[in-house]
């Protein structure tokens, strides 16, 4: 970059600060358009409703451990309403937790400011993302209310059940959610296209392809995933809605329709969406190792070629769901084969994090203890993924407990530990304090070995052969043995004590965001250009726009004397 | 890669379109190879009607591109004028598809008497719906186009226009030709 160049930009900065204006509360909180703001909107909305989603595991985990019991703030629960329980648990945990959090929340808080920018390059579309989203809050939680309660049909919502009233009984609970679960996918659109075109024409002038942060590049993968796989499914949920209300037969075979097509439909699109959550999580995880490790990531574009591998991969392994669903069984080997095949990029992102502690200088910071619980945990999803992917085992282990523990073994790293370990790590910048580190760690080994006590035990009773739809166990002689039933005990303990930890971290968040240390702009040492922004940055992140001149794992630098290189600074 | 930023969301916008259309279409087509009797159904659609409705959104095409060309000379009015008569051109595929629905659903043909027929009103539905948002769009970005404002709007709608026009030839012998 010339020196001429660099004196425009600084121009150019000036007139920049301006255009930013003081606002009101109004403004500034309800009706912003600053991806910072939205990113707040976002973040506290998924913390919100994780609260909503974890009360309801509360509830159905205690109906398992002791059945018929009247749960404490909740009461008895019915058949139906366990059933309604576990279809929004998944429903929240995955679209109003994972989603907003992972990729609007960090996408919006991360893209302007790492890619070095004052904003979205559509900020009211970025709104209109959020107001959309919020809308989608709503409509969900006003299913749970209304006459026939919540929709029962499982987070898949397969046909018949999710279409024909006379089975579901819940024909107000059932269409609200398939249109909260699409308005959802509006917003997320509109969010995804704000993310991709800002980090392909927004970035500091010197930021090629390669400068971009890993996790931005993460999110962005995701973003383009999302993109290309929700479609099939938002037509599917018109179908669905039709079925409901105006009882076409898309998902009819009497009437010419086909059940299974709903499950290629949503299938198709939900397991990219796995990646789709997985990658942001990722990223964050790769941020925070090199950070704290003082070493430059091992092999940065080697991770962005397995990310565009996978993404690749990941829509080619959507029937692995459907092996018992009445397949083809050629089709199922085809299906088996991808499947495995897409472990193997995942496998190397994994290996990729390892090589990069090898030699560092470690930090046992409390971000840094939840990005190395991240890689440990997903890993034990992953191998018990390939027992789910080769299609002879699925079919013994299809629908059981081991099914249920697998998935939270990839899901609980994904949408609990990167944002716990995201959340530690950027809240100085976010909001220029520091979070207690004891009582982080303390909230951290609170949370990490429940979790193990809660899905260990799910995947003995997957193996004992426990079906997964089940409410009262007692009615199966084969499955109410003593030793099953203490397991399921196990577990629902071992849940309350997380979900008693969590007072832990929501205590220090907010007494730390009142009272903790003032952070400086760069607390940890980093190199990626939110660090040289205010902590917390103000309306349009920075008063003169950044340039870039390297990328952003310049660690430990021979012959440099201190150990990090900020890409904003000049060689 | 230096594609104009609004240009760039359009294209974005476009692949979620693509796989939304694409989504359906294929359902329709997997579900027609095991339907033959969906063909006596199809029998029932007005091919001659479908025709004229082609060569109309084609034609308001024309005058998209029209108003794109008057747009990168810098002529506003001309541009909105332009648009307007494409918005003349996407009513008009609107009203002679609410008769062709009327006149179809008063001969008995609903969207639940079959599986072709509810895909037929399903994604022909979709489309119409498509087509009134373009118009919506453009009679927006037309106003702002006459006070010589935002120009390369002009091209950004125009690129969803014919898109949508695109849809349509793909609908047309789904839906109408094959019999």
């Amino acid at each position: 970059m010339s020196h001429t160049s660099h004196t425009e930009a600084h121009g150019a900065g000036a007139a920049h600060a301006d255009s930013h204006p003081p606002q009101s509360f109004f403004h500034k909180y309800l009706w912003s358009t600053d991806h910072k703001v939205i990113a707040m909107q976002y973040l506290f909305t998924g913390m919100a409703m994780a609260l909503v989603g974890a009360f309801m595991a509360y509830v159905f985990r205690m109906q398992l451990a002791f059945p018929g019991m009247s749960v404490p703030g909740f009461g008895v629960v019915s058949p139906g309403e366990y059933n309604a329980m576990i279809t929004n648990h998944g429903s929240i945990m995955i679209f109003w937790v994972a989603m907003p959090v992972l990729i609007a929340g960090f996408g919006n808080y991360l893209i302007p400011l790492m890619c070095g920018c004052d904003d979205m390059v559509f900020p009211r579309v970025n709104r209109l993302s959020y107001q959309l989203f919020f809308l989608s809050v709503l409509v969900l939680i006003a299913s749970l209310f209304v006459q026939g309660g919540g929709f029962g049909g499982a987070w898949t919502a397969y046909p018949p059940l999710s279409s024909v009233a006379k089975y579901n009984l819940t024909p107000w609970g059932s269409l609200l959610w398939i249109i909260a679960v699409a308005l959802e996918f509006v917003a997320f659109l509109l969010g995804g296209i704000n993310f991709i075109t800002t980090a392909m024409n927004s970035r500091a002038p010197g930021m090629k392809a390669f400068d971009v942060p890993i996790v931005v590049w993460m999110i962005v993968v995701a973003s383009l995933l999302f993109m290309a796989s929700v479609g099939p499914l938002i037509a599917g949920a018109v179908m669905l809605i039709f079925d409901q209300t105006l009882h076409t037969g898309f998902f009819d075979p009497a009437r010419g329709g086909d059940p299974v097509l709903w499950q290629h439909l949503f299938w198709f699109f939900g397991h990219p969406e796995v990646y789709v959550v997985l990658l942001p999580a990722m990223g964050i995880v790769a941020e925070i190792m090199t950070v704290f490790a003082r070493k430059k990531l091992f092999a940065y574009r080697m991770v962005i070629y397995s990310v565009i591998a996978t993404g690749v991969l990941s829509f080619f392994v959507w029937a692995h769901h459907q092996f018992i669903a009445g397949i083809d069984p050629r089709m199922a080997n085809i299906f088996t084969v991808t499947t495995l095949l897409i472990s193997i990029p995942i496998a190397e992102l994994c290996f990729v994090y390892i090589a990069t502690l090898y030699g560092g200088s470690i930090r046992l910071t409390t971000p840094m203890l939840w990005a190395l619980a991240f890689v440990a945990e997903f890993l034990i999803g992953g191998v018990t993924g390939i027992y789910l992917g080769a299609s002879g085992a699925d079919i013994f282990f299809h629908d059981t407990y081991f099914v249920v523990a697998h998935f939270h073994y990839t899901f609980f790293p994904i949408a609990i530990i990167a944002v716990f370990a995201g959340i530690t790590f950027w809240f100085p910048k976010m909001f220029g304090r520091y979070m207690n580190e004891t009582w982080g760690k303390v909230h951290f080994w609170g949370t990490i070995i429940p979790f193990n006590l809660i899905f260990i035990p799910m995947f003995l009773l997957g193996m004992a052969g426990e079906h997964r739809r089940i409410y009262d166990y007692t009615h199966f002689p084969d499955l109410a043995l003593p030793e099953l039933q203490a397991m399921r005990i196990l577990a629902t303990v071992a849940l309350l004590v997380m979900l008693a930890f969590q007072l832990v971290f929501l205590v220090n968040f907010v007494l730390s965001l009142m009272r903790g240390a003032r952070a400086s702009k760069n607390p940890w040492n980093a190199n990626t250009l939110e660090w040289t922004a205010e902590s917390p940055p103000p309306h349009g992140n920075w008063a003169e726009l950044p340039n870039c001149y390297r990328g952003p794992y310049e660690y430990s630098v021979p012959g440099r004397e201190l150990d990090y290189w900020p890409q904003d600074e000049k060689a | 890669m230096n594609i104009p930023t609004g240009r760039l969301a359009v294209w974005w916008v476009l692949v979620s379109e693509i796989v939304i259309f694409g989504g359906l279409l294929a359902s329709y087509l997997m579900n027609r190879l095991t339907h033959a009797d969906w063909a006596d159904q199809a029998a029932h659609t007005n091919t001659w009607i479908g025709a004229f409705n082609t060569l109309v959104l084609l034609t308001s095409s024309l005058s998209a591109v029209l108003a794109h060309q008057a747009a990168e000379k810098g002529d506003g009015p001309k541009a909105a004028r332009l648009l307007w008569l494409t918005v003349l051109g996407g009513a008009t595929f609107l009203v002679v598809k609410s008769f062709e629905w009327t006149h179809e659903i008063r001969e008995g043909f609903t969207i639940t008497s079959s599986g072709f027929w509810s895909y037929y009103y399903t994604a022909a539905g979709l489309h119409a719906f498509h087509v009134l948002c373009g118009m919506i769009l453009m009679i927006w970005v037309a106003s702002t186009a006459a006070k010589n404002q935002e120009l390369h709007r002009v091209e950004n709608i125009g690129i969803y226009w014919h898109f949508v026009d695109i849809v349509w030839i793909f609908l047309f012998p789904l839906l109408y030709i094959a019999k």
